[in-house]
């Protein structure tokens, strides 16, 4: 058995690849970082089958295709405690050799921007290396006597139902941006996703409802032809100036921050607000990222970062990305760094409003 | 529509195309083999090489693999006693003693043909109704669902087993473990302990391997033969498809249900089996052979399993809704392929939806067909002494529960539910009730708050409640009538059990399990009792429902009249008793505790390797020579599995301590 002790895995399949792949590999621009012969392993901190390892096992192979030396990527699930397990366990593990990838998402964010104790990792540690915004679609039901975007104001004091995966998951941003908009929505929770909140709405169970953009491209949009949901705004996407601003992949439809002001007149601001927009950031725009882990050198960074743009050209990658990636590019260096920073970023003083309402209002305990 | 239909057949007739499909159904006849493994981990490993694949190849391997997952998991089930996975748990009542009579071949072919017969019925309803389901679908909604997990519940009432007592408190009990982790309608945690573990709740797959996996192995062990002194497997692979054909009724609705209940999005599967065999008990005229080789206990769950997954992909493809695990993994699967579910699939994509379902009928009968053709081979293995076999078993399992999370976690919870199997099966606690409970708690707890929110208690009157009502109260009456044991063995209310010496001693350990369930109850009432009251309110009344049963049951414990229907205790009155060269009850647990206490200290991988040596020297007593070679080739497996699936070990002690290089970090 001593034998596996000299032997990393997959080393004979890389091997066999490398050499498969060497007069491409020499070809490439990067020549002091190589990963000729090595694995890579992306930690998921999902079970297999969710959005983010569909997302890692799409990118994963270009990635390897696009790194020199072109090292074997594979995906590794990790999942548990709602995510907090596998990215604790990169923070203590990973070495700064490049080898190890995790991939994160709004579920990994949001226990740390609440300060949920099981959360032992410091996203300030690590090196971003790819963001992979996302977005989506608040609709209602057109029982409600709104027909279009612009009636939004008519929802005002009405008796809403959304069907939520929970206060503290990714349906915190519509909890929040509800809030803002002064709605009275009931929350109803325990929905294992936004594909199951979807089928409520559809059933009449509730009367608004939000989609990620791919979801409501394809499974919205036939209702909305149908009469039977109305659009009433995107959650909008970061420009690089960090505002808010219309979806591209939907410029008709009005903007949060402009649902907003149609509801009351004035541009959001406040504490409120901000704690709203870290929120939003670290659900939509930052809402997959891949990391390096603390201390990784920054010409590997680099390689990485060259890597993600590269593989965007690839036809595999274009053909996929609709379905993967929602119409939504990923981008690396300052604009994913922006987007890092501002999506694992809440003040103290927001941190607590947030939690306090969610304690009071919803009898959230964070875990002790 | 038609056009379109043979269009995806023709299409899907190439030799590429049923090459892959054979691949798919290759490594899923080869899971589903394993205990506990299904389709997460077969479709965990051929995601890899979707990449760069044509749709309908990779949809055919994807299918491939899940159609007969149900199919061949029915070998362990049969063979061994072992379910093969959670949804042929049901098929060892019958299938094992079929086995164990010499009739093996017989209960296989019975259950290859049930299989198969299922698939395609699945395959068919998926062909009708695929265009007109999405409004069926729609019909259900939370209330609807919330009476479904009832009706479910219902089946304990058949499974209770000798002492109805006895089998609601598993079942409340069922229900407690079921509650633990976030409550669904604040997100509190509840009976967590302070362990991390817990905060997701237990998993099935650990639930069900603890309940139903270690207590079989350990009698196996205990018996220290071979499973079968018969030939391999006896004659009767015509009676096996007579046994089916004269019960093709029995078959045909548990298709049905089977389909019905995979296609209700937040169902699930895993208990398919136990309702499917709970009806075909409820609505026996002659109920009094099942437990002891009845074919009919195989026909029904098998029937069932098979046609569910044609179900399952109802929500899957028209809502993107998966309904259990491994539809998660295929739905990632399509996505990868770059197809997006949802109302396009009965439109546009069609012709993918047909290819699907063609896959699923072909797959199905070619995987009953390698199946058939596969058990002489595999059926040699119930010729072997069990001592030989043991080690891969509990290390199979073993690999199989550290699936779930991936954590030695996983390991610990296995034993601690594996101790609570082997004692419910001594002290004829029915385990299926408690498994219904586990399984079915999140269920009616979320549909049930949900229902309260979207329609208050209005609920109860719509049409669909009360209808799934009624069908739930009629499967209550028929249960209390046709009662069988965790063993499927049909009890009357007055069976007599004979009283042993020392009314104290023989009474003893029963009386000190039922109030170590009590304990647990009272554990997870004062748990409840700390938390909001949205969050207490379900545990709390199991909890409260499942102390008076065993405040119901203690006194007719301690004083009930000689051979009282709550007394039960295997080491007295088991089959086992009285023969020589029995080994003790603990002897099998001691060693899986073995394997997973070292594992906790040096991690999976190297205590594998020092179990299977120590077990084969020191229990099997098996030469240096056969040791190590056994050894070398499990540990092989194990190795390409798990490097086949990307999977690390889980740690122990040294590894925190330790960098060390896979497969040992």
């Amino acid at each position: 058995m001593t034998d596996f002790t000299t032997f990393t895995r997959r080393r004979a399949l890389g091997l066999a690849l490398a050499a498969a792949m060497l007069p491409a590999g020499a070809g490439a621009a990067w020549a002091e970082t190589d990963f000729s012969g090595k694995t890579i392993e992306w930690i998921i901190p999902f079970s297999a089958g969710g959005g983010s390892d569909t997302w890692a096992r799409f990118n994963a192979p270009l990635l390897g295709k696009y790194l020199p030396g072109n090292p074997t990527v594979v995906v590794v699930n990790e999942p548990g405690g709602g995510s907090t397990k596998g990215a604790n366990l990169f923070a203590a593990r990973a070495k700064p050799d490049g080898l190890t990838l995790l991939g994160t998402s709004g579920s990994t964010q949001f226990p740390y921007l609440l300060g949920d104790p099981r959360v032992k990792y410091e996203y300030k540690d690590w090196k971003v290396a790819m963001a992979s915004p996302t977005g989506g679609v608040v609709y209602g039901a057109p029982g409600l006597g709104i027909a279009a975007p612009a009636d939004i104001a008519k929802l005002k004091d009405q008796k809403l139902t959304y069907a939520s995966q929970g206060a503290t998951s990714l349906d915190l941003v519509p909890l929040l941006g509800f809030r803002l908009l002064g709605l009275e929505v009931q929350h109803v929770f325990g929905f294992k996703g936004r594909g199951d909140g979807r089928l409520a709405f559809e059933r009449g169970e509730t009367n608004i409802d939000y989609q990620t953009s791919s979801a409501f491209i394809t499974n919205v949009t036939p209702l909305v032809e149908a009469g039977q949901a109305v659009p009433l705004f995107s959650w909008g996407v970061l420009d690089e100036a960090g505002n808010i601003v219309r979806d591209p992949n939907f410029p008709d439809l009005p903007s949060f921050p402009e649902a907003y002001e149609m509801m009351t007149g004035q541009k959001p601001s406040g504490a409120d607000y901000d704690a709203y927009v870290a929120f939003f950031t670290a659900g939509f725009p930052a809402q997959k990222m891949a990391f390096l882990p603390k201390d990784t050198p920054d010409d590997i960074v680099a390689t990485y970062q060259a890597a993600f743009e590269a593989m965007k050209s690839d036809a595999d990658y274009q053909a996929n990305k609709e379905a993967v990636l929602g119409n939504y590019e990923q981008v690396t260096g300052a604009l994913a760094q922006a987007l890092f920073e501002k999506g694992t970023t809440i003040s103290p003083e927001n941190r607590k409003n947030v939690v306090d309402m969610l304690a009071a209002d919803y009898g959230v305990r964070l875990g002790e | 529509m038609a056009d379109t239909l043979f269009a995806a057949l023709h299409a899907l007739l190439t030799f590429d195309h049923l090459l892959y499909m054979f691949l798919g159904v290759a490594v899923g006849l080869v899971i589903g083999v394993i205990p506990g493994l299904g389709g997460i981990a077969g479709l965990s490993l051929l995601m890899p090489f979707l990449y760069g694949m044509d749709e309908i190849s990779a949809l055919a391997m994807l299918i491939g693999l899940v159609a007969v997952i149900p199919t061949s998991d029915t070998f362990s089930s049969v063979l061994m006693g072992i379910p093969g996975s959670s949804a042929s748990q049901a098929t060892v009542l019958d299938g094992f003693p079929l086995a164990r009579q010499g009739q093996a071949a017989r209960a296989l072919s019975a259950a290859f043909i049930s299989s198969m017969f299922g698939g395609i019925f699945g395959a068919v309803v998926l062909t009708g109704f695929v265009v007109v389901a999405r409004p069926l679908i729609l019909m259900f909604g939370s209330a609807e669902l919330f009476m479904l997990a009832l009706f479910g519940l219902s089946m304990v009432a058949v499974l209770a087993g000798r002492s109805l007592p006895k089998g609601l408190a598993a079942c409340a009990v069922g229900l407690l473990i079921g509650s633990i982790g976030g409550a669904p309608a604040t997100g509190e945690f509840r009976m967590t302990f302070g362990l991390d573990y817990l905060y997701d709740g237990i998993p099935l797959v650990i639930v069900g391997l603890g309940l139903f996996a270690i207590p079989e192995i350990s009698d196996l062990l205990r018996r220290n033969a071979a499973i079968s002194d018969q030939p391999a497997l006896g004659k009767g692979w015509g009676a096996g498809f007579r046994d089916w054909y004269s019960n093709i009724w029995l078959s045909l609705r548990c298709s049905g249900m089977g389909c019905m209940i995979g296609a209700i999005p937040g169902l699930g599967g895993s208990v398919v089996d136990w309702i499917a065999y709970g009806h075909a008990v409820q609505t026996s005229k002659n109920p009094e052979t099942f437990g002891t080789g009845d074919p009919r206990g195989v026909v029904a769950p098998e029937s069932a399993n098979n046609a569910m997954q044609g179900g399952a992909l109802l929500p899957t493809m028209l809502f993107g809704i998966p309904g259990s695990g491994s539809m998660a993994v295929f739905l990632g699967g399509m996505v990868l392929l770059g197809i997006e579910p949802g109302p396009s699939m009965v439109q546009a994509n069609l012709n993918v939806t047909y290819s699907v379902i063609w896959s699923l009928a072909v797959a199905n009968i070619m995987g009953a067909g390698i199946c058939l053709l596969l058990a002489v081979p595999i059926s040699r293995l119930t010729q072997i002494r069990f001592p030989l076999l043991a080690p891969f078993m509990i290390s199979l399992i073993c690999f199989a529960a550290f699936q779930a999370t991936r954590d030695i976690g996983d390991l610990l919870a296995l034993l601690f539910v594996g101790v609570v199997g082997v004692l419910m099966k001594r002290f004829g606690w029915p385990r299926p009730a408690l498994l219904i409970g586990f399984v079915l708690a999140p269920q009616a707890e979320t549909y049930f708050y949900q229902a309260l929110q979207f329609y208050d208690w209005g609920f109860l009157t719509r049409p669909g409640v009360i209808v799934i009502g009624l069908m739930a109260l009629a499967s209550v009456i028929f249960g209390l009538r046709n009662r069988v044991d965790d063993q499927g063995h049909v009890v009357s209310a007055d069976a007599d059990t004979p009283e042993h010496e020392g009314r104290w001693t023989s009474r003893a350990p029963q009386i000190v399990f039922a109030a170590l369930m009590l304990g647990f109850l009272a554990l997870g009432l004062t748990d409840a009792l700390g938390q909001s009251f949205l969050a207490l309110v379900f545990p709390a009344s199991a909890a409260v429902v499942g102390i008076a049963m065993v405040l119901w049951l203690l006194p007719e414990l301690v004083a009930g009249h000689r051979g009282h229907v709550a007394h039960f205790d295997s080491e007295l009155d088991g089959e086992l008793v009285g023969q020589p060269g029995y080994g003790r009850l603990w002897g099998g647990l001691g060693w899986i505790g073995g394997l997973v206490l070292v594992s906790a200290l040096v991690g999976f991988y190297a205590a594998m390797i020092a179990f299977f040596l120590a077990f084969l020297r020191i229990r099997a007593r098996a030469g240096w020579v056969q040791s190590v070679i056994l050894t070398a080739a499990a540990a092989g497996f194990i190795l390409g599995i798990a490097y086949m699936l990307n999977l690390n070990f889980p740690a122990g002690l040294l590894q925190a301590q330790l960098d060390l290089p896979w497969p040992f970090r």
